[in-house]
């Protein structure tokens, strides 16, 4: 007991919000009369903040390098746009145009990262600056008009899910199929770090604990993939966001790159006299957030099958408050890739509890900004706690 | 002239892992300058910061009596709402505001919260007067040299009638003529009755000017000595300062100088934003194998300065000159390239440049080295692990485990760990600048001993301290820097402070 004790305290925060998420999607299935979890429901939470979910991750290594980016809706929208321009005025191949607009989205952040990391701008005042200026370049663009329809095949980014191979029951097979390969994933992975452990001598966690992780990971995993083929089965998008997470993750926690971005949060001197490259890390940090954010400005555009001016308008403040609500710290340093989603997912279950409930938007809001502003103070109480 | 003003009574302060003051006494008579000495991180500045209320009553034990009465400071203001001022070692002055504003600052000369600038003009005037700084009120701050600052915060002072003065090496940051004016005004202040506890490491200054001394050390009072009565001379204070047997202070080690592995040859640097101003000048020095090279300086001598711009030209701008590792010649254009060829350096400053401290033992440990650690930029995390086990134990870090965050560790243990990543680095030049400053005697002796560890394994060490005895037991050689430039070089068994300070001041005029 003492072990698992000791594991929840020390990850009180990503814990805490995961128990937070699953009290709040309980008591939304509650007041929904079951409507929350039903499997039309879950896919349309998945494709409604696939978009958000992108973003913030790309915003949470901005956060982590102690920066901001408020431009990311006014770029999502920029790059929806020139896709549309792309694919629908002058009749491109979509994968050719999404190509290009994701070049478009790393240029867009290698501007922004040039003036945060080499000129030294604060990035609040240079994405600041990047809101305004694609926001107007999209208005200029589009010449104020939306711009529709995107080809059938683009728009299976957002509105497409993985093929069924069952020829039509009721269930999505190969649904279920993945959902039983990851379950063997995560065995394994148990199971082979308990082996490395043992091969270098470190202290062994006890093996329950290990069984327990992974016969909850397993069956959280299953019901997912089983509600999700009772409907259409994995959209698309979701196999695009699990692909990011898991990249993400595994770059931010083993690999130099993460430590690097770590380290540049947490102290940017030291990091630099510890050989950190940490104007170029800065810049790559922002490349990167273009690149996502115009991804997500491709997946809206998708979902809606339309580019508008008026895309993304506060993607920016949602994508933020994922990251702060999942534990990233706003003096950087600090903060997870899956916290970020799992803030996102907060979010995400909120809004659509909320509205199949038929409270309005202004509570909505409302609401929603009590919960960042509580989730931050929590974090605050609990470091000043432990420090 | 006998009457107590002050009187602090078994004063004892502990720190997470430290104990700064232990059953500490200290009585200031009404109106005498009174001189607190003892080494770095003897308590000094410690008991200066449990007077003024800076660590507020209930985190220390024992008696504050001011004039006769117990006091219990919740906070600065409290202090100095009874006249007790403090001016740190590091100048509280808001660079931006002008001398009036930052002198009236948080006792602002207003009614209803409207400020009359006029009363405020005068009144700076006047103070200004007295402490005999010709410079009109409105000047920026920022834009006079440390000395008037330091003015400025002695008038800052006296707005607040201040009746016990608590200076903090006042002098340290000052020219000579500076300090001068700096003592003048302290004595004339004394004539107007005001008490001041000076704490200084400059043992003529205190000759000069202090009625009485107390001596600390090791966060204990050694004695307190009349400078009239008693037979005081510097000797007698440094003595009980140092207290313990020189002879066991510094690790016994026997040099075996090699061949030259590191050369400085005429080097030139200017100050970063003051493009015309020259920091380094005609620097050359050279360091062999399994030498330990100490550089002595005072305050601004340029030794950081010069380390840093060495290590990939991370200070400074125009920089000229010539480097050399193993007798040829080196470009260590960004600091990547001077770890990858074989330097490292260990900053003075170690939570502001040498850790992060929101991180673990483990993760700063291997952050200059992640290469070693990694294939295709995917750290062996295991490998890691291990990495940090090994130097917890070689250099013993004394934590419950390498998982612990860098910001709860002891001064000594956070300097442990940030030369366990140097030492992982796998450097064949170490250059330490202030590698013992705010760490306990015995955590001393250990860094003591890995610097000559790290010698005896045929690496070259270059040491700035401005502890002069440090340089003198540690070092097989000692340069001496004085404004820029290197003052002299002194072999090991010629050295003495004196000598080295003679140097440290001999300045070009």
């Amino acid at each position: 007991m003492g072990a698992i004790s000791e594991i929840f305290k020390k990850n009180i925060r990503q814990y805490g919000m995961i128990i937070a998420l699953i009290f709040i999607s309980i008591f939304f299935q509650i007041l929904t009369d079951g409507i929350l979890l039903k499997p039309l429901n879950v896919t349309n939470l998945i494709l409604q903040n696939s978009y958000i979910l992108v973003l913030a991750i790309g915003m949470v290594l901005v956060i982590i390098t102690g920066h901001i980016d408020l431009s990311v809706g006014s770029v999502a929208a920029f790059i929806g746009a020139l896709s549309a321009i792309m694919m629908v005025d002058m009749q491109m191949n979509p994968v050719l145009a999404v190509i290009l607009s994701l070049l478009m989205g790393a240029l867009v952040g290698a501007w922004q990262g040039f003036w945060v990391a080499y000129i030294k701008i604060p990035a609040f005042i240079v994405t600041l600056a990047g809101m305004l200026l694609f926001r107007g370049l999209t208005m200029i663009v589009l010449n104020g008009q939306s711009i529709a329809p995107f080809p059938k095949s683009f728009q299976k980014i957002s509105s497409g899910f993985i093929p069924d191979i069952s020829g039509g029951s009721s269930l999505n097979v190969l649904t279920l199929i993945v959902g039983i390969v990851l379950s063997v994933l995560v065995v394994y992975q148990e199971f082979r770090n308990r082996k490395i452990s043992v091969k270098y001598g470190f202290e062994q966690s006890s093996v329950w604990l290990s069984v327990a992780k992974a016969a909850a990971l397993v069956i959280v995993i299953n019901l997912f993939t089983m509600v999700l083929a009772q409907y259409n089965g994995i959209p698309n998008i979701l196999v695009i966001l699990l692909v990011l997470i898991v990249i993400y993750s595994f770059v931010m926690n083993h690999m130099t790159m993460g430590r690097h971005i770590y380290a540049l949060g947490g102290n940017e001197k030291a990091a630099s006299l510890s050989g950190v490259k940490t104007k170029r890390v800065t810049f790559w940090v922002f490349v990167n957030m273009g690149v996502l954010a115009a991804l997500s400005g491709l997946v809206f555009a998708a979902r809606l099958n339309s580019a508008t001016p008026k895309a993304g308008t506060n993607f920016e403040l949602d994508a933020i408050a994922a990251c702060f609500i999942g534990g990233a710290s706003a003096s950087g340093g600090i903060g997870t890739v899956v916290g970020a989603i799992i803030g996102g997912l907060v979010m995400g279950v909120m809004n659509n509890g909320m509205s199949l409930v038929g409270l309005g938007v202004d509570w909505q809001q409302g609401i929603k900004g009590l919960v960042l502003l509580l989730a931050v103070g929590f974090d605050i109480y609990n470091k000043s706690k432990t420090a | 002239m006998s009457e107590i003003i002050l009187e602090m009574k078994g004063i004892t302060k502990t720190f997470p892992g430290v104990k700064a003051l232990s059953d500490v006494n200290l009585q200031v008579k009404a109106g005498e300058i009174h001189a607190l000495c003892g080494e770095n991180g003897a308590g000094k500045s410690t008991l200066m910061k449990v007077l003024s209320g800076v660590y507020p009553h209930g985190t220390y034990e024992g008696d504050i009596l001011f004039q006769g009465q117990v006091c219990q400071f919740k906070d600065i203001k409290d202090s100095e709402s009874l006249g007790i001022v403090i001016i740190h070692q590091e100048l509280a002055l808001i660079p931006y505001l002008s001398i009036s504003e930052n002198i009236f600052l948080g006792n602002e000369q207003a009614r209803h919260g409207v400020i009359n600038w006029n009363e405020t003009t005068v009144k700076t005037k006047e103070l200004l007067q007295t402490v005999g700084l010709s410079e009109s009120p409105f000047t920026q701050v920022s834009t006079i040299g440390v000395g008037k600052q330091q003015l400025v915060e002695i008038a800052k002072a006296l707005s607040k009638e201040v009746k016990l003065l608590i200076l903090d090496e006042p002098t340290a940051a000052l020219n000579e003529d500076d300090s001068e004016n700096l003592l003048t005004l302290i004595l004339e202040l004394k004539q107007r009755g005001i008490a001041s506890i000076i704490i200084s490491h400059k043992l003529n200054e205190i000759g000069k000017v202090a009625d009485s001394v107390t001596i600390l050390r090791d966060g204990q009072t050694i004695r307190t000595l009349d400078m009239k009565q008693d037979e005081v001379t510097e000797d007698v204070i440094i003595k009980g300062m140092v207290g313990r047997d020189l002879t066991n202070r510094y690790p016994e080690r026997t040099p075996n100088l090699g061949e030259t592995i590191f050369e400085i040859r005429d080097w030139e640097v200017y100050h970063p934003t003051q493009t015309d101003r020259k920091m380094l000048d005609n620097i050359n020095l050279h360091i062999r194998r399994g030498e330990v090279v100490g550089i002595a300086g005072l305050m601004g001598a340029g030794r950081t300065e010069l380390a840093m711009s060495v290590f990939g030209k991370s200070y400074g701008r125009r920089i000229s000159g010539r480097l050399y590792m193993h007798g040829t010649e080196v470009h260590l254009n960004d600091i990547n390239k001077a770890i990858d060829s074989g330097l490292a350096y260990v900053t003075e400053d170690r939570k502001h440049y040498g850790l992060i401290l929101i991180d673990d033992i483990k993760r700063n440990i291997s952050l200059s080295s992640l290469k070693k650690l990694s294939r295709r930029g995917v750290i062996n995390e295991n490998e890691d692990v291990l990495v940090a086990e090994e130097y917890r134990r070689k250099l013993n870090i004394k934590t419950p485990s390498i998982l612990q965050k860098t910001v709860n560790l002891s001064g000594g243990n956070q300097q442990k760990v940030v030369l366990s990543k140097w030492i992982y680095a796998q450097p064949d030049i170490l250059i330490l600048d202030e590698p013992t400053r705010g760490i306990d005697v015995g955590a001393k002796y250990e860094i003591y001993s890995i610097i000559n560890g790290l010698a005896a394994e045929g690496k070259g060490v270059l040491v700035i301290s401005s502890e002069l005895p440090e340089i003198i037991g540690m070092c097989d050689r000692i340069y001496t820097m004085c404004e820029g430039r290197i003052s002299g070089e002194v072999e090991r068994q010629d050295a003495s402070q004196e000598l080295l300070m003679k140097y440290m001041t001999r300045s070009r005029g």
